[in-house]
């Protein structure tokens, strides 16, 4: 059913674009996403795929490239990272408004300046109300269950919008981990045939898409539908994480828990870090300290009223944010959302914030043990001493 | 050269009923685009931003009467590879038996200006499209602001006239010529005043699309831009060209080509006259401006006629 490799993140991300063999696949190289494009362009080289690749000059034609080809209406891929998806941004809402299921790996990178290659993930919350849906992967293993999911996601016909799978730049896609590549039938299957709503290349039934909404038009009824379909996203990813559950033994869910049954404080993070993090975790637990984990998976759609059923019964909640929303000391993005989402619990938790790894600092165990120390001080003190906190700053 | 009576019963691509101004040149020169196109074959179309993309495409109604897309302002060549990508992909799989052929219609801004990246590099890639530039020598959609296609001397609302100004400080770029150096099979310079030498032009752009990327420059004046009355589009356009400020000529497989000679060209003040953006160097004292225009439009000709061998 399955094949056990030792390979990077990056070469997970081209295997899962083997298996899907989209009809067309638009990228520009960038750091630390390169190596996604060098591998598919050796499988369209060697004839394992079907893809047409079009090697775009930058990443704003890559974008404008995929929106052409799923109008044309057919399975689109991309990949980018950082300055790519900054320069992609504006064709993202395009994207997203025409309703095209494009799927777009992001190797997450920091955004410059001062110019750094290294991870955080400012570029990806950069594009948070673009209307992607986006997925967050702690290791290449998830990663690469999370791209094939993403197709069924975005194709589904009460969906219909892009979907970014994310995964740390360098940390998850430069590292060789083992990895669990599933058999290409099974996938396939899984994954099943596409059948798009409009295309343009349907000659008997021709098509205008992307047309002017005048002034008196219909942009606001589009936009509440689109947020409509973004509600239904809920759903229909619980469901496809649970049927690839079935077929493969991993179901996926918004959120992944560890811990949480009897813990006293609870830390909310995304990706990598959930692995430092939950090995701290497991030695505090040992001395007593019950402290959980909530990775959180999908942070588009937010799944707020979810989290406020389980985060509400904590007396503290940490959240861990990787990168900065410059609103002036009040936290970071992550941490934003959790709080807005939890003014509407019965119970309000208190609430702490630690803003880590900008750039691709390291997130020590360390560093993590002294956060997770604060928390639980706070929470047998019942008061949080710092709000916003800078994990492994040099002050 | 084309003949009328073989397009009097052609279909017609572009409907009646869009929104573009009484005289603008940007449908004439659509039309005769589309009529160059070859029975039993399907055209997609992609407008980047611009006054046909607006006025042409008003939810919900569409004046395109074959396959459309809009993407953005910056991007009519990389959104029309990404399309003939996917037919590409298709034809292969045994998934699409038609024949399938794609053009791109932008203004000068959308070409010339903000989407000349995403142009060249499908150029370069070689897709399998036209792309057609209108050309009307200014930012238009957005009300008449200068433009890398704007000539030296023009009045726009960002290249005013004034004490200090005699309205654009820069010669425009000769993006004809830029195209035609990315070695592409066909690049031609058309006007919608010479409509035969446009449409036999555009057999020829379909034609060679089959084999990869086509650009057509074709100069379609705007009245409210250029200041002219608008029953005088035409007669503005073909000016153009008898003056040799818009030569007609096309580099087919590399071959540069006068497709439409001037042996007795007029001075190019009598184009100059027909539009108001020029009045200012018209006016006493301003001589010298004019013979600075004539000057460059006699540089420009005397380089076009060593590339075609004249």
């Amino acid at each position: 059913m399955s094949k056990t490799m030792a390979i990077v993140g990056t070469d997970a991300i081209a295997e899962a674009m083997r298996q899907i063999d989209p009809e067309v696949v638009a990228a520009y190289p960038i750091t630390p996403q390169t190596a996604i494009v060098e591998k598919f362009s050796e499988y369209v080289a060697d004839g394992l795929v079907n893809t047409q690749m079009v090697k775009v000059e930058s990443e704003h034609s890559a974008m404008s490239a995929c929106v052409g080809a799923a109008a044309a209406g057919g399975r689109v891929m991309t990949a980018t990272s950082s300055q790519g998806l900054a320069l992609m941004w504006e064709i993202l809402y395009v994207a997203s408004g025409l309703r095209l299921p494009i799927v777009l790996v992001n190797v997450n990178r920091t955004l410059s300046a001062p110019i750094n290659i290294h991870c955080d993930h400012s570029d990806s919350m950069g594009a948070r109300d673009a209307s992607w849906i986006q997925i967050y992967s702690e290791n290449a293993q998830e990663a690469y269950h999370n791209v094939l999911q993403a197709v069924r996601i975005a194709e589904h016909p009460e969906v219909r919008l892009p979907v970014m799978v994310n995964l740390d730049g360098f940390i998850i896609s430069h590292a060789v981990d083992r990895i669990d590549i599933l058999d290409d039938a099974p996938v396939r299957e899984f994954i099943g045939e596409y059948s798009p709503a409009y295309p343009l290349l349907d000659v008997a039934n021709p098509v205008s898409v992307g047309m002017f909404d005048g002034l008196y038009g219909y942009f606001f009824e589009a936009k509440r539908a689109q947020e409509a379909s973004m509600e239904k996203a809920m759903y229909v990813i619980q469901q496809v994480g649970e049927e690839f559950g079935q077929r493969f033994g991993r179901p996926y869910g918004l959120w992944e828990e560890y811990g949480l049954e009897d813990a006293r404080a609870c830390v909310v993070a995304l990706n990598s870090a959930c692995g430092t993090i939950r090995t701290v975790i497991e030695a505090m637990r040992q001395e007593g300290k019950k402290i959980g984990l909530l990775k959180l998976r999908v942070f588009r759609p937010w799944p707020g009223q979810e989290l406020v059923r389980v985060l509400q019964h904590f007396p503290v909640v940490a959240v861990f944010d990787r990168a900065l929303a410059f609103k002036g000391g009040h936290g970071g993005p992550l941490y934003t959302e959790v709080a807005a989402s939890l003014y509407e619990a019965e119970k309000r938790p208190l609430l702490a914030n630690y803003v880590y790894g900008l750039g691709g600092r390291d997130l020590s165990v360390s560093m993590v043990r002294q956060a997770l120390e604060e928390i639980w001080q706070a929470a047998e003190a019942g008061r949080v001493a710092s709000r916003v906190n800078y994990l492994g700053l040099r002050e | 050269m084309v003949a009328l009576a073989e397009l009097t019963g052609k279909k017609e691509y572009f409907a009646p009923g869009h929104r573009l101004c009484a005289g603008c040149g940007a449908p004439i020169a659509v039309r005769q685009v589309m009529l160059g196109l070859p029975e039993g074959v399907t055209p997609v179309v992609c407008c980047p931003t611009g006054c046909l993309e607006v006025s042409s495409t008003i939810y919900p109604y569409s004046a395109w009467r074959c396959s459309y897309v809009h993407n953005a302002f910056e991007n009519g060549g990389a959104t029309l590879s990404g399309v003939e990508a996917m037919y590409l992909a298709k034809k292969r799989a045994g998934q699409l038996q038609d024949d399938i052929r794609f053009v791109a219609f932008g203004g000068d801004g959308a070409t010339y200006d903000i989407g000349l990246q995403s142009l060249s590099g499908a150029l370069e890639r070689g897709h399998h499209l036209i792309y057609v530039c209108y050309d009307n020598e200014a930012y238009m959609n957005t009300g008449i602001q200068r433009s890398g296609a704007t000539p030296w001397g023009a009045w726009t609302t960002t290249s005013p006239v004034g004490s200090e100004a005699l309205g654009k400080e820069q010669w425009r770029k000769d993006l004809t010529a830029i195209c035609a150096e990315h070695n592409i099979p066909y690049v031609a310079q058309a006007s919608i005043s010479h409509w035969r030498d446009t449409v036999t032009k555009a057999q020829k752009a379909w034609e060679y699309s089959k084999e990869g990327p086509v650009f057509l420059n074709i100069l379609a004046p705007c009245h409210r831009g250029w200041r002219f009355p608008m029953e005088k589009t035409i007669e503005v356009a073909r000016q153009a060209v008898k003056t040799r400020f818009w030569p007609l000529y096309e580099v087919e497989k590399g071959e540069w080509r006068l497709t439409v000679k001037v042996t007795k060209p007029e001075p190019v003040r009598t184009w100059l006259e027909t539009q108001g953006r020029f009045s200012h160097l018209l006016k006493p004292g301003n001589e010298a401006a004019v013979e600075h225009f004539q000057a460059e439009v006699d540089r420009q000709w005397a380089k076009l006629m060593h590339r075609c061998g004249e």
